[in-house]
């Protein structure tokens, strides 16, 4: 009889748990931001099924430990010995075999996943500069065949140049216009070629789910394809000096019209620039401590000059 | 509390400890070549590093407690994050645990002293200085290295021009110095491990503390020489004006993050897996249980280390690296997750049916393995690149890592400190000060670093001194979390010394535990045993009192067989 309500506690306990893990899997959608790209989908997917898991996993060994500290609790003075049981071939080949099919499972999904991220767009192009062999091939140039299917990178409607120079994100659109806020068409694949000027710059959108380096002296692209309107932000997620956190762009998901709207006046009417870091640098925030510690190479008058450099027309299209 | 005392009618006045004076003091600041007293050296000089490292987190977090900056200026906190990682890894927990290795392995293997004491002492000696060295950039007129632990190229070249003494030169040379110093005791450990066991004690009768230090002194000398080399070469480009990692020169920055991270991926293990061993040893003592799959943690120590040498490109998985390598280092990575997992179901069947005794060391121990559970799932989670892409550089990773780092090692480190301090001082700790070290403890680890997470994963990336105000109320909690950890390491330090200069005397072997560095006096003998001990039981031999000389032992004592005991 006891044996029998050992069974059923155990069986309520692995219910209780799928349950619980189950259901914090559903949980863990809105533990992340907004998703704006068909790829956001995908990767919370992911995260909502290594949720389940791990916590399928956590609290089972934990609530494991838990009931020992409840119930197997020595009397104070009683050093004799629990159990003899020095170990036990058939569960140590279970708790190793059950690992192994697990990781498989779960290394499955995500190769599943990235490769469908591929082909949604997040195949880098790596290219190597000083003539090398690229790192990887080359996704095909973007084709003109608009339905193409699903087996084959999206054709890129459009390419922007992001360059990324301490501490600024410049943009680069097809028109000519360079501007400090990146603009994107909805529910169109778009092309971004980084270029990092004189570090390494980290391109993340929290909302996009995806991160990429940019590093100098390598051309890599990617191509986004946002699905929902709204702002965004873009952050420097490569640690690249003093201003670091500064570093920091508006993203404007918007309609087609818009986005034309938004170039051709722009085209017009340059935006004034803002160099946060520079303002940051002229006005120090108060701080309890200061230093005197060299800043990094953000003097202001190098920035300004590099930054109308930056933003006269040119084609480095290379 | 010495709980033999009151234990047993049996007369263990032989087991306790005569009551001779403690050591004299003056002994660790010299030059010694005893194994104890480096070992104690280690320990006491890498944990005022982890004081420092501990005061600099603390400013971290108090300039985290807002959005806008009010505490520090940028430099300053880019130097602060910089040398809290560096301390936290080069100078606390990677010596440390060579520290605590340092006292124990020989008496573990029944050995008088390390393979090479002379050797020993100078490792030990290199550490000081380099810490200094580091600690002395603050005092440059442009300040510490401000390019964070990893100190990725270029931006660590970037360093002011033109000043050829400056913090990046001196972050370089401390830590090629550190490495070397790990590149010895590494040399030492290993012959120490191979060559210098006792009669009798084979293989697979170490204790998992000395498998443990085995596989992580491996990967020292495997994959140490990659990192000592890769500063060696960055330093030219600093220094000498070399282009090997300058892009615009042709050189290329990645090639140093390959280097870097060949070395400083498997370094979590260098730290983690004395830790496991830790847990393999206070977990069975407090449960009264033998090790549940003695042979396979055994075994899962090397496979852990074998397998950490092939996963370093996980770290790159947003660098320029082409998808072949990303795929496969995702399955590399997850691989890890086999023999850790091993691991982990091994200690919850020790404690299973066990008869548990709360007291500290216990306390971390379950504590940390339960953390270390979060930390490794989170870790699986990182290991899967299409996630990855989402939160790498976010405070995901940052949570990720210090539950590893913090929750699993530094708990396991705290309980080997309550768990060994009997054996290593002679004195018993205050039991209820450790208690209320413990809980402070594992309050604050998980206040400050839980919030970490949910930060990560709506995007705050790392390494900022200023941020979006929305992400501010995990921050708050992370801050609170981390001030209360700064207070727990109070009662710790009042315990240490407290105990130290007045503690009851401790006994031979205040715990019943198994092993052989318990039936030798507390604190040892210079030559750690009166005689040469014989082996003739397995390890972790609970359940067999005469192990824990709960019966005089007799060499006719019959070896206990490996037996199966199925339930």
């Amino acid at each position: 009889m006891p044996q029998l309500l050992e069974y059923i506690l155990l069986t309520v306990f692995i219910a209780g748990l799928i349950f619980v893990s189950h259901w914090l899997g559903q949980q863990a959608y809105t533990w992340m931001p907004a998703q704006a790209t068909a790829e956001a989908q995908r990767v919370d997917d992911l995260f909502s099924f290594l949720v389940a898991i791990g916590a399928f996993i956590l609290l089972g060994l934990v609530g494991m430990m838990l009931y020992s500290v409840l119930f197997f609790r020595a009397k104070p003075d009683d050093y004799s010995e629990g159990h003899p049981a020095r170990g036990s071939a058939k569960l140590e080949i279970l708790w190793t075999v059950a690992p192994v099919l697990l990781v498989a499972w779960i290394a499955f999904q995500n190769i599943n996943i990235y490769e469908q991220l591929n082909i949604l767009g997040l195949q880098q192009i790596v290219q190597l500069p000083f003539g090398m062999a690229p790192a990887t091939a080359a996704i095909a140039p973007p084709q003109q065949s608009p339905e193409t299917a699903q087996t084959t990178p999206k054709p890129a409607a459009e390419t922007v140049q992001v360059i990324a120079k301490q501490w600024n994100w410049l943009f680069r659109y097809p028109n000519g216009v360079t501007a400090q806020e990146l603009h994107l068409p909805v529910n169109e694949s778009t092309r971004l070629d980084l270029k990092a000027e004189d570090v390494l710059h980290g391109f993340y959108i929290p909302e996009f789910r995806l991160r990429q380096d940019a590093v100098p002296g390598r051309n890599i692209a990617l191509v986004v394809t946002p699905i929902r309107e709204g702002k965004y932000r873009l952050q420097d997620a490569e640690f690249s000096g003093t201003y670091f956190a500064l570093m920091q762009a508006d993203v404007y998901v918007e309609s087609r019209p818009a986005y034309e709207q938004w170039l051709t006046t722009v085209a017009q009417q340059p935006q004034a620039f803002r160099n946060t870091a520079t303002l940051e640098q002229q006005h120090p925030p108060q701080t309890l401590f200061k230093t005197s510690w060299y800043p990094g190479s953000s003097d202001p008058a190098s920035i300004a000059a590099s930054f109308a450099d930056s933003f006269k027309p040119k084609d480095d299209r290379s | 509390m010495t709980h033999s005392s009151n234990n047993t009618a049996i007369d263990d006045s032989d087991r306790r400890s005569p009551d001779y004076p403690l050591p004299d003091w003056r002994q660790y600041l010299r030059f010694s070549q005893d194994h104890k007293v480096i070992g104690v050296q280690y320990m006491v000089t890498t944990f005022l590093f982890f004081l420092i490292g501990g005061l600099l987190a603390m400013l971290i977090r108090g300039e985290l407690i807002t959005p806008e900056l009010n505490l520090v200026d940028r430099p300053l906190y880019n130097a602060l994050f910089t040398l809290h990682g560096t301390v936290m890894i080069f100078l606390w927990i990677i010596p440390f645990n060579a520290g605590l290795a340092n006292y124990l392995v020989p008496l573990m293997l029944g050995a008088k002293d390390m393979a090479f004491p002379l050797l020993n002492a100078i490792a030990f000696w290199i550490i000081p200085p380099a810490g200094i060295l580091l600690m002395s950039s603050f005092f440059l007129p442009n300040g510490p290295a401000q390019t964070g632990w990893w100190s990725y190229p270029p931006i660590s070249l970037q360093f002011p021009a033109g000043q050829p003494i400056n913090g990046q030169l001196f972050w370089i040379v401390s830590l090629i110095l550190l490495g070397i110093s790990s590149i010895m005791g590494a040399v030492n450990f290993l012959t120490t491990i191979v060559w210098f066991r006792a009669p009798g004690m084979t293989f697979f009768r170490m204790p998992i503390l000395v498998w443990s230090v085995l596989s992580a002194q491996l990967l020292q000398l495997i994959n140490l020489p990659s990192l000592t080399g890769a500063l060696i070469l960055l330093m030219f480009d600093l220094s000498f004006g070399t282009n090997i990692f300058k892009p615009r020169e042709g050189g290329d920055p990645i090639l140093y993050q390959h280097l870097f991270w060949f070395y400083s991926h498997p370094a979590v293990y260098i730290m983690a897996l004395p830790a496991f061993g830790i847990f393999a040893e206070v977990l069975p003592a407090f449960a009264r249980n033998p090790l549940f799959g003695y042979r396979s943690l055994a075994i899962a120590s090397l496979g852990i280390a074998l397998v950490s040498i092939f996963v370093w490109a996980h770290h790159m998985f947003a660098s320029a690296t082409p998808d072949w390598m990303r795929i496969m280092f995702v399955v590399t990575s997850m691989l890890v997750a086999v023999p850790t997992g091993v691991k982990a179901f091994g200690w919850t069947a020790t404690i299973w049916r066990g008869k548990l005794h709360l007291d500290t060391p216990m306390l971390f121990a379950m504590g940390g393995a339960a953390m270390f559970l979060f930390g490794g799932i989170t870790g699986v989670m990182l290991a899967s690149n299409s996630f990855d892409l989402h939160v790498n550089n976010t405070y995901f990773v940052v949570g990720h890592f210090h539950y590893i780092v913090f929750n699993t090692i530094t708990m396991a480190i705290f309980a080997a400190i309550y768990f060994w301090f009997p054996k290593i001082t002679g004195r018993m700790y205050t039991e209820g000060w450790g208690k209320l070290h413990f809980w402070l403890t594992f309050v604050g680890a998980n206040l400050t670093f839980f919030p970490m997470h949910p930060l990560g994963l709506q995007g705050m990336v790392r390494r900022v001194a200023s941020y979006p105000p929305e992400y501010q109320d995990w921050n708050v909690i992370a801050s609170l979390g981390g001030f209360l950890l700064g207070v727990s390491i109070l009662p710790f330090i009042a315990n240490m010394i407290g105990s130290v200069l007045d503690g009851p005397r401790a006994t031979n072997n205040p715990w019943e535990a198994t092993g052989l560095e318990w039936t030798t006096t507390s604190p040892p003998p210079r030559e750690n045993f009166a005689e040469i001990p014989q082996v003739i039981f397995p390890p972790y031999n609970y359940g067999n009192p005469r192990a824990y000389g709960e019966e005089p032992l007799t060499q006719t004592g019959e070896e206990v067989s490996n037996d199966e005991n199925d339930e």
